[in-house]
């Protein structure tokens, strides 16, 4: 079952099927991501290192079902902008976080 | 299946490619997560410093939380059926689903307004601790530009409101502030993931 319509041009915008297959499991890994925190069932970082996958698994399905990215080729440059910003952004992210513990640890601060 | 229909129908788009407009907002979507990673970064450096304030433990409900992730959830399905609408040419169809999804963010709007309030009259304001002041810009940043989005919604609501086919131009807009939508929603998952749910355990 093909989850996209393709027009001759290779664009790709969605179906009434992919979108509720998208909805579908966002909402599974929502209410998965809630339950956990709710019942607390899984140690603290257990919880956080599910959360962070439940997380970027959501993140990847809206990106296919909803903002439909894929491998058309029309869609190169997008995602090459896209790549760039998620490298740029993990390293803006991983790079404070390092910075800053490394200054509160010599500051002996924490 | 049903979208043999489908593509029957969006026969009239036939050789469209995607317009540079729809690339030019798409880069334009990459600065704003960059600005969004900037916030996160902040939050993340910042989520400790109380400065014996109160935590996100005490401060945050996890009811209220689940009614802003369900309505922006369900506006992103609203406004997709609205695309496959506007690529039918069904311009009422299109109408009903930009409004359907303009009430949807404005009731994740008016809630996290009504947290925002109940929170400053709690004495938890962003002037409270560096905890509160991250929180703040991160979760008002996301608001603010899912209200823009809603005025984006009626402008177009108002200019589709009329006409008899969908030009070009104006699906460039609505794949524009289709993107934009859905884009707002990703950035959801992860402040309700890091922010509200990482600090509730």
């Amino acid at each position: 079952m093909s989850e996209h319509n393709t027009t001759s041009s290779g664009e790709s915008h969605g179906s009434v099927s992919s979108y509720i297959i998208g909805f579908v499991l966002a909402v599974i890994l929502t209410v998965l991501s809630f339950a956990i925190v709710v019942t607390h069932s899984l140690s603290p970082s257990a919880t956080i290192l599910t959360l962070s996958l439940l997380a970027i698994i959501q993140v990847v399905v809206h990106l296919h079902y909803f903002l439909h990215m894929g491998g058309h080729s029309e869609h190169r440059w997008n995602n090459i902008c896209f790549v760039f910003t998620i490298g740029f952004v993990s390293i803006v992210i991983i790079g404070t976080l390092f910075v800053m513990n490394n200054a509160a640890v010599q500051m002996m601060s924490r | 299946m049903a979208h043999d229909t489908t593509i029957q129908t969006a026969g009239h788009d036939e050789h469209h490619h995607e317009s540079p407009v729809v690339f030019g907002f798409w880069v334009y979507l990459m600065t704003d997560c960059i600005i969004f990673g900037t916030l996160f970064a902040t939050f993340a450096v910042l989520r400790n410093q109380f400065n014996g304030g109160p935590n996100g433990h005490q401060l945050f409900e996890i009811g209220g939380l689940a009614l802003e992730t369900a309505l922006l959830l369900i506006s992103s399905i609203t406004y997709g059926f609205g695309m496959i609408a506007a690529h039918k040419n069904e311009i009422n169809k299109v109408i009903v689903w930009l409004g359907i999804t303009f009430l949807l963010g404005l009731g994740f709007v008016g809630l996290e307004v009504k947290e925002f309030i109940g929170l400053i009259h709690e004495g938890a304001g962003p002037d409270r601790s560096a905890f509160l002041s991250a929180f703040f810009t991160l979760v008002s940043t996301h608001g603010l530009h899912v209200s823009f989005g809603l005025l984006w919604i009626l402008t177009l609501m108002v200019q589709l409101a009329g006409t008899k086919t969908i030009p070009e131009r104006m699906m460039s807009k609505l794949t524009c502030l289709s993107l934009f939508w859905h884009f707002l929603d990703i950035v959801w998952i992860c402040v309700f993931t890091y922010v509200y749910l990482a600090s509730m355990i």
